[in-house]
């Protein structure tokens, strides 16, 4: 076997693809850091340790042990042919990261993140959750690899992901509501940053997103690039060819960067972003950052951003806690401005239809969060027609979201 | 010269440091703002940092983020900002604003230097804008004539501080803790330790904030630094009334006149 080229400065740089951000993080104007000087030395180190661990087997053979050993990956892809009989008659495929050990695609960034914690000689990490995925998934691979955990997580979060809670408990993690703010996610990370600038000294901000400060969106998205990968693979040898679209959920974005990034060279291959509109975009209420925003700066990096005149954080709202976020990840947004991919707003009505129609089709409870990106396939289906292929990124599953299903749907008396 | 530079020039030539109070805008509501950032320049503030409330304060600890709160609940929009700092130039205080990046960058950078500039504003501090991202601030206030007021902290490297005070003008900001805004029993050993730091980069003057509370407080921090930055301590008070106000910024005053000097 030859020996690994010794990694230094210049072959680091020659690693960057022509889809990475410039040094500075910046994809197109959007990404970069606007945090505190504070931070600057922790996001250096951070960017440092990165550069170096991408390209060190060491690093990228225990990654790839604890994605196959660990989190269950490669995951399946499933056709869904019952689904896709509402589908106007394209043929619908899910890639299954609702089959990942804690459930869902956050795994495989906390996984890496975990690892560079431990490379970075630190013990004690700090996240945010909106759902209680990524806490969970937090959670999970502090409990594997021994380091101390802290969630930060809105205190509405708390209550409508109550079991996630427990279980990030039952993990060992210390989970912190927040009461500040609008108490969701926005405020959850909020709190972590406030944490972090304190404690960075021990302290790894193990952020579940790919958005935040520069190297966040590269990276979050490079341990999620896996997902695409894998589906293009799956669905040539499935189908023998590519499909016409790929659909994924968009809170933060790191599911749909990960997916994207499987097909971003391919030009034929619609990338499209569903993004939460919650009451729908009239009634104000909603998270649809990219249908509706407007470039500003929130939680370290410039990017769509749903906010006022004043340039203040308008809440955002979603049926959904994990899509319930005003900001997005900066390369999104330089996707929609390039063109190569296209965000669209499915409302809390058009998920919770979907969410039911996979249940009862496939036997597939997904994650609300993903029912957006199946309700974005059912409404593609019928634009492509007949014979279309469309990939969707099943990004979790439903578990956690039983409870608001059944007050929503009604299924049970007294809740 | 600039009127920063003046206003230290003075400080220096009386052998003190300068003492800098930090309020925001519109807290508990416009009007009373003006009249609490008047009792700090009477009762001795050198120089006042006008904060602009913001949803996100990530830089800010619990007294501060609850202000904020409240002076949005009440109304504050950013027009505000500038009729408050217009109050301060009134009254013959000097002013500079203290602002999270976003409401710049939504009203425009040019946009809001001119009408800083026009409403009598000295420059603006930047907690969470870093000489990298610079550029747009850079060219307005160069463009409006404000000087920029960029932070250091315990954490930055020899090479942070040298692109830091690069960028700065009128005074640096010495963060003295790692952490968010918050009075605190001890200003730490971090802060001189800082300031001796960046004192080996620039001849500009460094102000210290984070923490700072008391008389004595101020004249420890005066034994090091050129001026004496206090935010939370100020807003707390603020929450009661005017003349807590000027009581505490009186005995600031009277701190940052007798500065403690280090033992070598």
């Amino acid at each position: 076997m030859p020996e690994a080229e010794p990694v230094t400065e210049k072959n680091t740089k020659d690693q960057r693809s022509q889809h990475d951000p410039d040094e500075r993080g910046h994809f197109g104007p959007y990404g970069g850091r606007y945090l505190p000087e504070a931070l600057m030395g922790a996001l250096d180190e951070l960017s440092a340790e990165y550069d170096k661990a991408r390209l060190d087997p060491e690093f990228t053979g225990e990654f790839a042990r604890l994605l196959s050993g660990y989190a269950g990956r490669p995951s399946l892809l499933t056709e869904a042919p019952r689904f896709a009989a509402h589908a106007g008659g394209a043929r619908i495929f899910l890639k299954r990261e609702d089959l990942n050990h804690t459930g869902s695609h956050k795994i495989n960034n906390v996984l890496g993140q975990a690892l560079l914690t431990k490379r970075m000689g630190k013990k004690r990490v700090i996240a945010e959750t909106g759902a209680g995925q990524h806490g969970v998934a937090t959670a999970t691979a502090c409990a594997l690899l021994d380091l101390e955990c802290v969630v930060y997580m809105g205190e509405v979060d708390t209550e409508r992901q109550a079991l996630n809670v427990a279980r990030m408990r039952l993990l060992g993690a210390e989970v912190i509501p927040v009461k500040t703010g609008s108490r969701t996610l926005k405020d959850a990370i909020n709190e972590a940053l406030r944490d972090w600038v304190t404690n960075v000294d021990t302290t790894h901000y193990l952020l579940g997103t790919a958005a935040g400060a520069h190297p966040f969106p590269v990276m979050v998205r490079n341990f999620h690039k896996i997902i695409g990968e894998e589906a293009r693979r799956q669905i040539l040898e499935l189908t023998g060819r590519l499909p016409d679209a790929v659909a994924a959920c968009v809170g933060g974005g790191s599911n749909a960067i990960g997916i994207f990034h499987g097909f971003i060279d391919d030009s034929d291959v619609r990338l499209i972003g569903l993004e939460p509109g919650g009451k729908g975009i009239e009634s104000g209420e909603h998270g649809a950052t990219l249908t509706e925003g407007t470039p500003g700066t929130l939680h370290g990096a410039l990017s769509y951003l749903l906010q006022d005149e004043d340039g203040q954080t308008t809440e955002a709202y979603s049926i959904s806690a994990g899509l319930d976020y005003p900001g997005v990840g900066p390369e999104h947004s330089w996707l929609k401005d390039t063109g190569r991919a296209e965000y669209r707003a499915v409302t809390d009505a058009e998920a919770m239809d979907a969410f039911q129609l996979l249940s009862r089709t496939e036997g597939i409870i997904p994650a609300i969060e993903s029912a957006h990106a199946l309700a974005g396939a059912l409404e593609l289906g019928k634009e492509l027609g007949e014979g279309a292929q469309i990939l969707v990124s099943l990004s979790g599953r439903g578990d956690k979201d039983v409870d608001t299903a059944a007050r929503y749907f009604k299924l049970v008396e007294d809740v | 010269m600039s009127r920063l530079a003046q206003l230290f020039e003075a400080t220096r030539a009386e052998q003190r440091a300068a003492l800098v109070g930090y309020l925001p805008a519109g807290y508990p509501t416009v009007d009373a703002s003006k009249e609490l950032l008047a009792a700090t320049i009477d009762a001795g503030a050198d120089l006042v940092e006008v904060g602009v409330p913001y949803s996100d304060p990530v830089m800010d600890g619990p007294t501060i983020q609850a202000a904020a709160d409240q002076a949005l609940r009440n109304g504050f929009r950013l027009k505000h900002l500038f009729e408050v700092v217009e109050s301060v130039s009134a009254r013959g205080g000097r002013a500079v604003v203290m602002t999270y990046w976003n409401p710049v960058h939504r009203y425009g950078a040019d946009a809001f230097a001119r009408d800083l500039a026009s409403a009598g504003g000295l420059g603006m501090i930047t907690p969470d804008l870093t000489p990298d991202e610079a550029g747009d601030w850079l060219a307005a206030s160069d463009a409006h004539g404000l000087d920029r007021i960029f932070l250091v902290a315990p954490s930055s490297s020899e090479e942070r501080i040298a692109l830091t005070t690069e960028a700065t003008t009128g005074f640096v900001y010495a963060t003295a803790v790692m952490g968010v805004t918050g009075a605190r029993e001890s200003v730490g050993a971090s802060a001189a330790d800082l300031v001796s730091r960046t004192r080996a980069h620039t001849d500009l003057p460094i102000g210290v904030g984070l923490g700072v509370r008391s008389g004595d407080q101020a004249a420890e921090v005066a034994g090091f630094a050129d001026a004496v930055i206090v935010g939370s301590a100020l807003v707390s008070k603020a929450g009661e009334s005017a003349a807590e106000v000027a009581a505490l910024t009186a005995e600031l005053a009277e701190g940052v006149r007798r500065p403690v000097v280090p033992a070598a």
